[in-house]
């Protein structure tokens, strides 16, 4: 049965459901009602778990980092500011080859402050190794994160759950929680191979040397393209489990037939859903929602763009001086199609920036009138705001 | 679908009454959707709080722009640019004040009722949320008051529960059962 509960306080209790031994979290908004809701779990004796509440997010990585290592199930969340406090970290977690998950509650980055929904911070780390897996739903939230675990301990790699701060992580909607036999038949007693053990002594990240250096990092990238094959997989065993998919690497929607595609990342996807079924006289488009950014899924993203005349990469983060961050990679990925689509790239709702319902048919007129692509461009933006040299 | 706008301040309870009405709906086997627009949350500064209730399941995510019903917790807000955007030709407006009133001179009619002043009598905080719930739900009949009662239930326990179940059923007897109950129908409820 569907219960009426926020984004937030449904994560903490599938998190309890994973039954993490340890979590280590600092707040921030807007991941703060995750883990406040896990710390009531543990505290009202319905999670057995080490909460430890560190001094910063560097300190929240270090202890997942070392929980997981010493062979505990371990999680972290957090946003924005915290994410690039713990980039260090981060990294270190990736090449380590530790499994752990966490939340990421999608949160633009300072300066200057901005409280609010993008994915510029999750943007940020896309380098750092990790398994980036971004949710469209609060349902998918839910789901991804319990097939998190799984992955993150198959694959030993981390894997980052994004999910849009307040767009998801502070609405009240009707979602189906999984019962614990459920995820318990799913997720095994967590195990670390390369765990330390004081009976088979051993050392983790010690120096490693230029003869070696490129082999690791070699080995780190064919361990993210080979999880492919494992996020898949997860999403169709889960799915037998609960009855619900989330689109294992990236899922196609809309109409199959259209010739115009639109790619998001994220919660940004219902709305533009809603608006082209509320304006039939607007061309239709094949939504492509790409759920695995990391790994990149080069493969399956051609075949969901094979007969597009024109593609619109719609993202929530920029590179500036470059444009795009997941437009260009999508455009290299399509380029050597026999016919390959047009790709225009926006950037939208950046730092809260309302993702309203003409939001559709204004990127659908756009492109439909240009005859090439354009340039990457932030849309909505007040030009007569700015100085003249910024317009 | 029917789309309600929340406005009030940081600090009166606007996320979660947004939270409430939106559970009693699903509560009732319903679709609903409660979400914030935050500004920086501070006691005090405007805040808004968005609900949509639909018998399908909702898929969009943006803000309510062109709502049926706004809910306003300060009266002071009604002069605030923004309050009164979008509301829609036949759109009603449910608002605190000193004294209870009905205005239907202009577009859309105001029901002012005393929420704080009940807040206070039987709850002890100037905190006109659920009063507001009480009278919006008499008003449209979108659900049974008991639906309210049953969010309220679990959300608090003892005599805070019981203090909350007396304001209700005090501030559902000050407006006119099902006066606003074609504007709900009309608004896709």
């Amino acid at each position: 049965m569907a219960l009426a509960l926020e984004g937030s306080l449904a994560l903490a209790r599938t998190i309890a459901l994973c039954r993490p031994q340890v979590v280590a979290a600092y707040p921030i908004t807007p991941q703060t009602h995750i883990v406040e809701g896990i710390a009531k779990l543990v505290a009202d004796g319905q999670l057995n778990c080490e909460m430890v509440s560190v001094e910063s997010e560097h300190s929240a990585a270090s202890v997942a980092l070392g929980a997981a290592v010493a062979g505990s199930r371990a999680y972290t969340a957090s946003a924005s500011q915290g994410i690039l406090l713990m980039a260090e970290v981060l990294f270190d977690i990736a090449g380590l080859r530790v499994p752990l998950v966490m939340t990421c509650a999608n949160r633009a980055l300072s300066g200057p402050l901005n409280i609010w929904n993008d994915q510029q911070d999750s943007m940020a780390v896309r380098d750092a190794g990790w398994i980036q897996l971004y949710c469209a739903t609060n349902q998918e939230a839910i789901d991804t994160t319990v097939q998190a675990f799984r992955i993150a301990e198959r694959c030993e790699l981390p894997v980052m759950v994004c999910v849009d701060g307040f767009t998801l992580t502070h609405t009240l909607e009707p979602l189906e929680l999984p019962s614990a036999d459920e995820v318990d038949g799913f997720l095994p007693a967590y195990v670390f191979r390369h765990g330390l053990n004081p009976s088979d002594p051993r050392s983790l990240g010690t120096l490693v040397a230029p003869e070696h250096f490129s082999e690791v990092r070699h080995a780190h990238h064919q361990a993210l393209l080979r999880s492919m094959t494992e996020i898949e997989q997860a999403d169709a065993d889960w799915a037998a489990v609960v009855g619900r998919h989330c689109g294992g690497l990236l899922e196609v929607r809309g109409d199959p037939d259209a010739r115009l595609g639109i790619l998001t990342l994220g919660s940004v996807l219902g709305t533009l859903e809603d608006a082209m079924d509320m304006n039939p006289d607007l061309p239709r488009a094949r939504f492509i929602k790409l759920r695995s950014f990391r790994p990149f899924p080069t493969e399956a993203l051609r075949e969901a763009c094979a007969g597009l005349d024109v593609l619109i990469v719609l993202e929530r983060a920029i590179s500036p001086g470059g444009g795009g961050i997941v437009g260009p990679e999508v455009q290299m990925a399509l380029a050597n199609l026999e016919n390959p689509p047009r790709v225009h790239n926006f950037a939208a709702g950046l730092g809260g920036r309302d993702l309203s319902l003409d939001l559709y048919e204004r990127l659908v007129t756009t492109v439909t009138q240009a005859a090439s692509s354009q340039p990457f461009s932030i849309i909505d933006v007040d030009t007569t705001l700015l100085p003249e040299a910024d317009r | 679908m029917l789309e309600i706008r929340i406005h009030g301040r940081g600090g009166q309870g606007n996320v979660v009454a947004a939270y409430l009405l939106a559970a009693a709906a699903i509560d009732g086997g319903r679709y609903a959707q409660a979400f914030p627009s935050f500004g920086a949350e501070r006691r005090g500064a405007p805040v808004a709080a968005f609900v949509r209730i639909d018998a399908q399941p909702i898929r969009r995510r943006c803000q309510v722009r062109e709502p049926a019903f706004l809910i306003v917790q300060d009266p002071a807000l009604m002069a605030v640019p923004g309050t009164l955007s979008g509301l829609q030709p036949q759109g009603t407006i449910l608002v605190d004040g000193a004294v209870a009133s009905t205005n239907d001179s202009g577009d859309n009619e105001v029901i002012t009722m005393p929420a704080t002043q009940l807040a206070m009598e039987h709850i002890g905080r100037p905190v006109p949320n659920t009063a507001l719930l009480a009278a919006f739900i008499t008003l449209t009949q979108l659900m049974p008051l008991s639906a309210l009662l049953d969010a309220l239930a679990e959300r608090f326990k003892g005599p805070v529960l019981e203090n909350n179940q007396r304001l209700v059923e005090a501030a559902a007897a000050t407006v006119e059962a099902g006066r606003w109950q074609e504007v709900a129908h009309g608004a896709g409820a």
